[in-house]
């Protein structure tokens, strides 16, 4: 008889929304893999039992926006300090975006990443390789190397595209390798040095605003040159009502265009920066009620089929200036999944939708292996209390970022393990 | 749910009195009658022989200017002299401080000076609330201009000039003219009006230079001059500054003045016994020809000089809230 090994998680509610399970189910591991799902297999003898009665069993959540500012910004935060955060949080999937110091541009920085990952041995990082060298919009980055050193996508990050033709250039040539293009789409033109929505709060502030027509018009510029070039795009955080309706027809018409948002952007609007809450300062701006509405209606329907965290930890400094100064951005990990589950409290979906829009919706995006949890899969996989009552307290988040406008929030449900290629990453205290 | 502090809270201590002074929204009809009333008051003190009261001896008053400005820290300074507070004059070029120095770190340096009250000065909008949430207990903030937010000593001293010449606020009808998006003398003067009730509050000017949303302000658009005046007591002409001209806002002065300008002869389309108001300095042949400048129907000077008692009023309101007999123990 062999000795103990593996891991079962029994008793709990199991969602697994890529194989339409929703069921009380056992989950089995072993080798870092699912073993098997229900009936553990012949003889199977595990060395840790999880018992989840009363919990939910999913797969790991896969988060396509996440900085972690290493290399570059240690001073903000560092992949060992967010991806313990990420544990915490039941994501085991981070997609970085190329936006460090030195951007991801070359295959050195990714591998660099790569490997500090590894020896953090909490999650999985991937990295978004740069669209063009050194974000800059005019040269093009050595696509094919980015992709053949694990970059899962290509993006410009928080610098999109001026000038057209290289953007059209751009995504013949991401095409040509089949690699998926991350569009933050925003008209740099319009968007001038607005920092908030140009709306009725802009209008009592007298902040400087974006308007709508700073992200309407980069979309129908990006899905244009999208359906020219057949390449396939993604785009990073909507927050407008015209886009979301923009993004729905262009797949009506079969075109390849997938969407996220930002979970902050499905809970808060422009009405939250009333009293220049710099915590409430993020690109793109948060918009109004009603763009609010159709984008929880368009997570809802699948347009938008993934929510993301767009993590963006800070230093106190960064924040701690007028409002123009301070730098957007939410340290955001830590309520991805407590924002999205308020969504199934409120009504907008349930809570299998709610975990697919975690999982497999973004993992589906960029064809990566996880967010599923049938066997032989890689076993990734967050269970969390959905009745656990707790508020937010900046203090003691894992995040080195404590910039958040959700401090002091109460939630409802509580990640209790994260398991990370069949490893306890994290367990909660209780 | 988080209650995040408002600004009414933050502008107002537990019984309602001003302990800063950073926008006019939020203050209630009678916190700007008490202002007036205060101002006054304190409107005989530049008229005596000796120019000054001792209202605020003993308190240290700091002018922290991140924006260039003559006029407004003269003001400022003059009425802080009258009330026998000492000066203290920082004019902080905005390069310096992000060579390296925060906002917070020179705000915490002068603060040791043990100062009692900063007036403020900053091109980015929300710097007074910003100051504000982070000086020592005690310490008073007056905004004198956040970016495109607020200015509110500027359009109290306007009230106080429309209240000279008009006595009650309610039957008016009053017209602002010009780059209402921009100015944060026009937003403080609608929150203003508004407040004090005024019978209609009319903006005028191309739709470049109108925020979006105006009408949440509480606003009635126009943009024909002639039309948006008909019938107004008050015209009050807002600056244009020249840069509106490179951000593809307007084509030229010329045609700015052809149509927004205003003129003697457009003038007729008001009451008889309308007042022209500005807050300075004025681009003669741009917002206004001379001829209205300085004509009978202008009170442009007197606005000027109503700005040293207006802001004795607001200084010495804030800073007795705060004087040691009323600390509650």
């Amino acid at each position: 008889m062999s000795a103990p090994a593996g891991t079962s998680i029994v008793n709990g509610r199991l969602i697994d929304p890529a194989n339409g399970i929703d069921a009380m189910l056992d989950l089995h591991l072993l080798d870092g893999k699912v073993a098997a799902v229900g009936a553990a297999p012949e003889g199977f003898q595990p060395a840790t039992v999880i018992d989840a009665r009363g919990q939910v069993v999913c797969p790991g959540l896969v988060d396509l926006a996440a900085r972690l500012r290493e290399p570059g910004f240690e001073y903000k935060a560092t992949i060992s300090s967010e991806t313990a955060a990420a544990a915490r949080s039941g994501i085991t999937t981070l997609c970085c975006p190329p936006d460090t110091d030195p951007v991801i541009d070359t295959p050195a920085v990714a591998t660099l990443i790569r490997r500090r990952a590894k020896q953090a041995r909490k999650a999985r990082v991937l990295s978004v390789g740069a669209l063009t060298q050194g974000l800059r919009g005019e040269q093009l980055s050595e696509m094919a190397a980015l992709q053949a050193a694990g970059c899962v996508a290509l993006g410009n990050a928080q610098a999109p595209l001026v000038n057209t033709l290289v953007e059209r250039r751009a995504l013949e040539y991401a095409a040509t390798f089949g690699i998926t293009v991350f569009l933050r789409p925003e008209d740099r033109y319009l968007r001038d040095k607005g920092c908030v929505h140009e709306g009725v709060v802009a209008a009592r502030l007298g902040l400087p605003g974006i308007p709508e027509a700073a992200e309407t018009v980069a979309v129908a510029r990006d899905l244009a040159l999208a359906e020219h070039t057949g390449a396939t795009i993604h785009f990073r955080g909507l927050s407008t009502a015209t886009a979301v309706r923009m993004v729905r027809d262009a797949q009506a018409a079969r075109l390849p265009v997938s969407a996220d948002v930002s979970a902050h952007q499905l809970h808060l609007t422009e009405n939250d920066l009333l009293d220049f809450d710099a915590q409430c300062h993020v690109t793109p701006p948060l918009r109004t009620p009603t763009d609010r509405d159709v984008l929880r209606q368009a997570v809802r329907d699948g347009t938008i089929a993934a929510i993301c965290s767009d993590h963006q930890p800070h230093d106190i400094d960064a924040k701690e200036a007028p409002f123009p100064a301070t730098a957007p951005g939410i340290s955001a990990l830590e309520t991805l999944l407590p924002l999205t589950l308020r969504l199934v409290e409120e009504g907008v979906l349930d809570l299998p939708t709610a975990v697919e829009r975690l999982s497999y919706g973004p993992a589906r995006i960029l064809s990566l292996p996880y967010g599923r949890l049938e066997v032989g899969r890689i076993a990734d996989v967050c269970v969390f209390d959905p009745q656990a009552v707790w508020r937010l307290d900046r203090e003691t988040m894992a995040s080195a970022g404590r910039n958040t406008p959700f401090h002091g929030w109460e939630f409802t449900g509580q990640v209790t393990h994260t398991l990370f290629e069949g490893r306890v990453v994290y367990r909660s205290a209780s | 749910m988080y209650a995040r502090p408002g600004s009414e809270n933050l502008q107002l201590d537990a019984n309602g009195r001003l302990r800063h002074f950073l926008t006019i929204e939020g203050l209630g009809r009678q916190t700007l009658v008490d202002i007036l009333n205060a101002a006054e008051s304190f409107a005989g003190v530049s008229a005596r022989t000796v120019k000054k009261v001792p209202v605020l001896r003993g308190k240290v008053i700091c002018n922290l200017f991140f924006e260039t400005s003559t006029r407004t820290r003269t003001t400022f300074e003059l009425a802080a002299k009258r009330l026998s507070a000492d000066v203290v004059n920082f004019n902080i070029n905005t390069s310096a401080t992000s060579k390296g120095e925060t906002l917070l770190d020179t705000l915490r340096n002068l603060e040791a000076m043990h100062v009692d009250m900063f007036v403020v000065r900053h091109a980015d909008s929300g710097a007074a609330h910003f100051i504000a949430q982070h000086v020592s207990p005690g310490v008073s903030v007056v905004n004198a201009g956040d970016g495109r937010h607020a200015h509110p000593t500027q359009a109290m001293l306007d009230m106080f000039t429309i209240r000279r010449h008009k006595g009650d606020f309610t039957p008016l009808k009053i017209a602002i003219v010009g780059d209402i998006l921009h100015s944060r003398v026009a937003r403080s003067q609608i929150h203003a009006l508004n407040a004090l009730g005024v019978s209609e509050l009319r903006v005028i000017g191309p739709r470049t230079l109108i925020p979006t949303a105006a009408g949440t302000l509480g606003v009635h658009v126009f943009h024909d001059l002639e039309e948006g005046i008909r019938g107004v007591d008050v015209i009050i002409m807002l600056r244009l500054q020249k840069e509106r001209m490179q951000g593809a806002l307007l084509p030229s002065e010329h045609e700015y003045f052809q149509l927004w300008g205003l003129t003697q002869k457009r003038l007729a389309a008001a009451k008889p016994d309308v007042i022209v108001m500005h807050p300075g300095p004025i681009n003669r042949g741009v917002e206004m020809e001379s001829a209205v400048a300085d004509g009978p129907h202008s009170v442009i000077l007197e606005q000027v000089s109503y700005g040293i008692a207006v802001r004795m009023a607001v200084m010495s309101m804030c800073l007795n809230v705060l004087s040691p007999e009323e600390q509650p123990a």
